[in-house]
């Protein structure tokens, strides 16, 4: 009896392995099966529940009172919340410029100079990851405040003569934020210059173009894949961030990041919490696709 | 306006490896080209043709000796100050443009009214056989278009000279054919100067009016493509333009018909041409085209006649491809034209025939051992 329903069991199995050997449907569903798994269970239902959390409402005691409205989106237009937004727009906008502008050259110096001196190049790009990001916001700590590093190398040199304010300033904000996401715009920048066959830049020579021209008409249109992942790899997180205006901003600056945070860790208003992280999510879902058609979103994005 | 558009003046060029070493690519080469002409570096691969186009292009400077474009040394000119212009072996088409972007690319450089560059781009896609295509990319044409498309953008600026670096050579057979006639036409439509590296010899032979033959690094040979397959100066060029039978020899002394040189393989003597300068005593390549050695029942009157045995024939439709061994155990190649229509196994050469190799004295060279 038990011999020969492990037979049939054997059977079946053997059916179901030469029907996946045959049907390259069945191969493709199984493949993506652990990672369609993985997004369902961890982002997924997660979104579901902060969707429906966002239109609940908080009770006396921090709990959450299952009664279904849009009050925590009525109030996020509230100009408060309305200026935290724009700010965190301002700061994500001016993080990617600044990541940009001294990401391009490193990324374009990096593509150039020979295969051996590229890895290392890179190697080090990544370094500072091998240290845990609240340990290298502290020493950035160090390096601003008044007594810091700079202010007294400065003052040393008698550059200045009253130490500079930088710490808890946007400043520093903006320096911590460029500093975090900066290889996140070299590493694709690198990527689709390094693609560039350097027998296109001898054809713009050959065909009259000075450098410059060159650069414009050439080197950058075909950069643009990489400046739009490196964009969006910056702008993202760094719209959410809520670590680093913690730290260095002081208590001034307040980002959507730490708003979404205070309210579930510190106001207890989970429901009110989840609309401003449904709010940063469309708004940051929003600005990435206007950015990606604007820009233009090419298969060699994903490269 | 000088009488050459090119010239290159004892150029030398070396380049470091990542090694440290020092190689010599080019290796003091002087080449003098004509307005007009359609001329051919040809050499294996390594040879240094292509970074002597390049140093006519601009993207190498010579490390000694001299690049002159129309009487003027080019020195340190940066290619988009020089008056020629190339057609990459990769195309090296730019991408994100369309055909038209593509070709219009170089006038818009020279900051050409816009009127002037419809015009020009129109009539340069016309003469390629591009027209209705301004509007595709790059990666909407088949290779041959692209190929195109690449001699477009280049002759569109009407350059002084044309540098074309192997730009057939990722196309197949037929259309290799194909765009070599066309190249040679449009060459001789548009009268620019064509420099054109290759190391296909076939190539070079159907298309040149003259031919420039290296190896590493050294000009061995310029010549009409006649002058390089009949007299080729060394072994080399003899042996890299079409194919040829070699013996080792000696030079013995010179008579009225050219030289007489001992060959120990064959245990003879053989009347032939000397080419260039050699002394008597000298340890000489001899060597004879296979379609120049005649196959007979008989010896030759006034021929170099060698007996021989046949080992193998090959039939290939319009030849037929006869291995000889002769005297001393000597193998050469020798080609019968198929003259005469027949099934009659007889009228062709059968293995083991014993033959007389007639090899006739303006057909025998006499070439300096390399």
């Amino acid at each position: 009896m038990a011999a020969s329903t492990r037979g049939t069991v054997l059977k079946k199995r053997r059916l179901s392995l030469a029907a996946l050997r045959e049907s390259t449907t069945a191969q493709g569903l199984a493949l993506i099966a652990p990672t369609a798994l993985y997004l369902l269970v961890f982002m997924i239902v997660p979104m579901i529940l902060v969707g429906i959390l966002s239109l609940m409402t908080r009770g006396p005691y921090g709990n959450v009172v299952y009664r279904l409205n849009f009050d925590n989106y009525t109030r996020l237009i509230d100009p408060l919340y309305l200026r935290i937004l724009m700010y965190s727009i301002g700061v994500g906008a001016a993080t990617t410029l600044i990541t940009l502008v001294i990401g391009y050259p490193l990324a374009y110096y990096i593509a150039r100079v020979p295969a051996r001196q590229r890895n290392v190049l890179l190697f080090l790009i990544l370094v500072p990851f091998w240290t845990n990001f609240i340990i290298r916001i502290y020493a950035w700590i160090m390096i601003l405040r008044t007594e810091g590093l700079l202010n007294s190398f400065l003052l040393n040199l008698g550059l200045i003569k009253v130490p500079l304010d930088i710490l808890y300033t946007p400043t520093a904000v903006l320096i911590g934020m460029v500093y975090e996401f900066l290889p996140f715009m070299i590493l694709p920048l690198y990527t689709s210059l390094e693609k560039i066959e350097n027998a296109q830049l001898e054809a713009a020579a050959d065909l009259g173009a000075r450098p410059l021209a060159s650069f414009l008409r050439i080197t950058f249109p075909l950069s643009l894949p990489g400046i739009t992942a490196g964009s969006i790899l910056t702008f993202i997180p760094a719209m959410g961030m809520f670590v680093v205006p913690d730290l260095m901003g002081g208590a001034k600056t307040i980002l959507i990041g730490n708003l979404v945070r205070n309210q579930f860790l510190t106001a207890r208003d989970w429901p009110f919490g989840a609309a401003s992280s449904m709010l940063l999510m469309f708004l940051t879902l929003a600005m990435t696709l206007y950015y990606t058609r604007k820009v233009g979103f090419s298969e060699d994005l994903l490269v | 306006m000088s009488e050459f558009v090119i010239e290159l003046v004892d150029v030398v060029k070396r380049f470091a490896t990542p090694e440290g070493n020092e190689v010599t690519a080019v290796d003091h080469v002087s080449l003098q080209i004509r307005h007009g002409e359609f001329f051919s570096l040809l050499g294996p691969s390594g040879c240094g043709k292509t970074t002597s186009l390049r140093m006519i292009a601009g993207f190498e400077w010579p490390t000694s000796g001299e690049v002159l474009i129309d009487g003027k040394p080019m020195g340190r000119t940066p290619p988009f100050w020089r008056p020629v212009n190339t057609v990459f072996q990769s195309y090296a088409l730019f991408q994100h443009m369309t055909v038209f972007q593509n070709v219009a690319f170089g006038l818009e450089m020279d900051k050409t009214p816009a009127s002037e560059i419809k015009h020009r781009v129109g009539e340069a896609l016309e003469m390629v056989k591009l027209s209705g295509m301004e509007r595709r990319k790059p990666r909407q044409l088949s290779g041959g278009q692209q190929q195109r498309v690449a001699l477009a953008r280049a002759l569109v600026k009407r350059p002084k000279v044309l540098l074309l670096d192997e730009p057939l050579g990722a196309l197949d057979l037929k259309l290799r054919r194909e765009m070599q006639i066309e190249l040679k036409t449009l060459q001789e439509q548009v009268g620019i100067t064509f420099i054109y590296v290759t190391h296909d010899q076939e190539e070079a032979l159907t298309m040149s009016d003259r031919i420039t033959v290296m190896n590493r690094g050294k000009a061995l040979q310029t010549g009409s493509p006649v002058e390089i397959y009949e007299r080729p100066n060394c072994r080399f060029v003899a042996d890299f333009i079409g194919q040829a039978n070699f013996f080792a020899g000696k030079m013995l002394a010179f008579d009225d018909q050219g030289a007489r040189v001992a060959i120990p393989a064959l245990q003879t003597e053989l009347i032939g041409q000397p080419v260039g300068n050699l002394e008597p005593g000298q340890a000489v390549a001899v060597s004879i085209r296979p379609e120049k050695v005649r196959i007979a029942q008989e010896p030759a009157f006034g021929s170099n006649s060698v007996r021989g045995r046949v080992i193998h024939t090959t039939y290939i439709g319009s030849n037929t491809h006869v291995l000889l061994e002769l005297a001393g155990g000597v193998r050469i190649n020798a080609w019968e034209q198929n003259k005469i229509s027949t099934l009659d196994p007889k009228a062709y050469f059968l293995p083991g025939q014993e033959i007389w190799a007639n090899l006739f004295p303006e057909n025998v060279l006499i070439l300096p051992e390399d």
